[in-house]
């Protein structure tokens, strides 16, 4: 079952159809530095070419192409069915979607070649969009098992149980996470809220290099939304990079992005600065032949 | 959460086969003729040196026996048994029952070091120094084939008034105690292997609690099947007596053969006024090759009857092995206020077949019971839930609390549950809860985008849909059953 995909994946020379807005690749881009952008450009930490993947029969990513240098948040944009989820499913390596053609780097390791918990190990992490429930597994003891496992695959020292709970200790309080919380299973009987600061909890204590958020805000009222914005804003670091997924722009308000790329048939078709995500809210995603509902 | 770290240590280190306990241990061994018939039924009565009144408690049983029809009702599918092609009785040659320790023969001794059982009080296993006060307190009984072969802590048990010893003993030092008690809750006419098990039994241990004990360490008794083609028919009697309170732990293990061996056992449980008896069981029996060639046929009949007022009886069982599992632990609650409880976890994978569950039997006024079940199914086994709650006409006020859960790992694996319900009183309150789940892709994915292998995945997510019923096991047991657990469900996915 445990899928690699393909490391033998061909470049293409160039790729047609939507370039991006005036020409210009992201890594050309220029913007005013975001709160966290750091002074000079670290290598790039995700580099995605002419990514292709599919589900069945169905391809939905068409020639993906997206560069987020470290220190950086990139928020993805775009109406339904163009394809955010997949790539996030695609770069954390969830069975079932398959790789035809192009390349993922993470910090210069083909990380599609990973299995799933070794790109975990790496430093990817992913907040779902629906979190999963594990009855039977306390929150506390998922967290933990998580850890070690991670620490363990980097040949590092597992955490010590008195260390383990300092750390949740200092860091549950400041996203509402309370103790019963911690014992009860795995976002069993969590509100909607509740699991996804609950995945920034995780989030925070793992400590990943690449952080995919898998339509953080949606389910979540105003004041939850502040407060797991709050949590991934604290997570903001030069070396780590963002990838915010959304189709609102509400959550822009409050995790500010570096560059928003708006998604649209599995590729990306713009690129801009935190505006146009503003401007999206404006116009919808009509000019890409679909309503923003 | 050490527990957790400890299932996954274990499942790493876990080779492609991985029933363990498969070795042989080379002893010679002296049979009872092959067959069934009435002289191996004396022969076996003679080797006990056991009282005329039993030799005719046997022989009426196999009377009853030969006009009985073997059941056909559970979810279980295997070729027809030749009963005369078994050996019913094997003993290590020269055996004479032990008087210490030091007169058991040090091949049998090496086989329960292996299996990690520790009969020798005072010696240290595996050269490991383990200081006074930190070495697990359980007095064990240890069943070889036929016989009893070690007794531990027989002295401080008998300074507390305990007696516990092997059954065949029992009969020679307390004949009237056996008498009194022995068939009284599974009587000769029970059904097809507990007649079966009557007419040839050959060891097992007694346990008699006297009034206002609580036994001072867990019992336990540890069954080893080694001998080709023999079948082990063990015969346990417990009794508690007024306000007394024992815990005991049954263990079972066998070699890798490549024929079926049959296990045919009966215990019998007596609780009077006030006390309780929590009984244990880690079945883990060869469960054949992942073909289904070979492996223990599990038919094993457990009944306990809460006599007293307001006594108790908890069954918690973990069963992983055998390639046939026919068991229903269950009580009957007979006094008044008295209280049974069940708690079980099957594991099916391979091809296994699992039927089993419990009967919780109401008849006095006011009594309780509870069942937790969790089966599991992987690969192309089947596992079924069969229970029956029941209320008499006189047992007023009488509830019961069932959950019954079932866990799909894979898609070729079966899960079934038969719930029977009889309620003759109106006051009676039964309740019944049951779910089906897998365990899903999603769920794997999730854990492992968090860092855990797959193995680790599956192991959490099982060790979290057990967890209430590995609560119920006495520590040291619930941290083999936990790693039992994940060795039983090893390449069960993917």
């Amino acid at each position: 079952m445990r899928q690699r995909h393909g490391v033998d994946a061909r470049h293409k020379a160039g790729h047609d159809g939507f370039q991006n807005d005036a020409g210009l690749g992201p890594a050309a881009l220029t913007f005013p530095p975001g709160p966290a952008v750091a002074h000079q450009r670290t290598p790039h930490m995700l580099e995605i070419k002419n990514l292709h993947a599919r589900i069945g029969d169905n391809e939905i990513l068409k020639g993906l192409d997206l560069t987020i240098p470290a220190g950086e948040v990139h928020a993805i944009m775009g109406p339904n069915g163009s394809g955010k989820s997949t790539l996030s499913y695609v770069l954390s390596g969830k069975p079932d979607y398959e790789v035809t053609e192009g390349t993922a780097t993470f910090n210069g390791q083909d990380i599609l070649a990973l299995a799933p918990e070794e790109r975990a190990a790496a430093g990817v992490f992913l907040a779902f969009q629906y979190p999963i429930e594990i009855p039977g597994v306390a929150n506390m003891q998922f967290l933990r098992a998580a850890m070690n496992a991670q620490k363990k695959a980097r040949g590092e020292e597992e955490i010590s149980t008195p260390d383990f709970l300092k750390l949740v200790r200092a860091k549950a309080p400041d996203l509402g996470i309370t103790q019963d919380m911690l014992r009860r299973g795995v976002n069993v009987g969590f509100s909607g809220g509740e699991k996804k600061r609950n995945e920034i909890l995780q989030m925070a204590l793992l400590e990943p290099k690449l952080c995919i958020l898998d339509e953080t805000d949606s389910g979540l009222d105003i004041d939850a939304l502040k407060v797991v914005a709050q949590g991934v804003n604290a997570l903001r670091a030069p070396d780590r990079a963002m990838l915010v997924i959304t189709h609102y722009q509400r959550l822009l308000d409050h995790i500010v992005p570096d560059v928003v790329h708006v998604m649209h048939k599995g590729r990306i078709v713009r690129s801009g600065g935190a505006e146009l995500a503003l401007e999206l809210e404006e116009s919808g995603y009509a000019a890409y032949g679909q309503d923003a509902a | 959460m050490a527990a957790v770290q400890d299932t996954v240590e274990q499942v790493r280190s876990i080779d492609v086969d991985q029933y363990k306990y498969g070795f042989e241990t080379l002893i010679e061994s002296e049979k009872a003729p092959k067959g069934l018939s009435e002289e191996v039924i004396r022969y076996i009565s003679a080797k006990k040196e056991e009282p005329e009144w039993m030799l005719q408690w046997r022989l009426d049983a196999y009377a009853r026996w030969l006009t009985m029809q073997e059941p056909e009702w559970a979810r279980v599918d295997y070729p027809t048994i030749d009963y005369q092609d078994l050996y019913y009785y094997s003993q290590p040659k020269q055996f004479k029952a032990p008087k210490s320790l030091d007169e058991v023969d040090p091949e049998i001794l090496k086989t329960y070091a292996k299996l990690g059982i520790p009969l020798r009080e005072q010696e240290i296993l595996a050269g490991v120094e383990i200081p006074e006060g930190e070495r697990p307190r359980i007095a064990v009984d240890a069943v070889f084939d036929s016989v009893s072969v070690a007794t531990t802590f027989k002295e401080e048990l008998k300074a507390a008034g305990v007696i516990f010893m092997p059954i065949s003993e029992a009969l020679r030092e307390h004949p009237d105690l056996v008498k009194q008690y022995l068939g009284s809750v599974v009587p000769p006419t029970d059904n097809y292997f507990a007649t079966l098990n009557q007419a040839v039994f050959s060891d097992g241990s007694f346990v008699y609690i006297p009034p206002g004990v609580r036994c001072p360490m867990e019992l336990s008794t540890y069954f080893r099947i080694n001998e080709k083609n023999t079948g082990q028919f063990e015969r346990t009697l417990i009794i508690a007596d007024k306000g007394s309170y024992v815990s005991y732990l049954e263990g079972c293990t066998a070699p890798m053969r490549d024929e079926n061996q049959l296990h045919a056992a009966v215990v019998e449980l007596v609780v009077l006024d006030d006390a309780e008896i929590k009984y244990s069981t880690v079945q883990n029996w060869y469960p054949g090759d992942a073909e289904g060639k070979g492996g223990i046929y599990n038919f094993v009949t457990k009944r306990g009857d809460c006599r007293g007022k307001n006594s108790k009886i908890s069954w918690t069982q973990v069963e992983t092995g055998s390639a046939i599992t026919w068991k229903y632990p269950s009580c009957v609650l007979r006094g008044e206020g008295s209280s049974g409880e069940f708690y079980s976890i099957a594991i099916s994978n391979g091809r296994q077949q699992v039927d089993s569950g419990t009967k919780m039997i109401h008849l006095g006024k006011n009594t309780t019971s509870r069942i937790i079940s969790k089966g599991i199914s992987a690969g192309r086994s089947n596992n079924t839930y069969r229970g029956l709650v029941s209320a008499h006409r006189k047992a007023a006020g009488a509830r019961n609390f069932t959950n019954c859960d079932s866990l799909l790992i894979g898609d070729n694996c079966g899960a079934h549950t038969v719930p029977y319900i009889e309620a003759k009183n109106p006051t009676a309150q039964f309740e019944h809860e049951a779910t089906t789940s897998k365990i899903s892709e999603d769920m794997l994915f999730y854990c492992m985008q968090r860092g855990l292998t797959q193995e680790d995945a599956v192991a959490l997510v099982v060790n979290g849909f057990v967890r209430d019923v590995l609560q119920q096991l006495p520590m040291e047991f619930a941290v083999e059953a936990q790693k039992l657990i994940s060795i039983s469900l090893e390449g069960s996915v993917g």
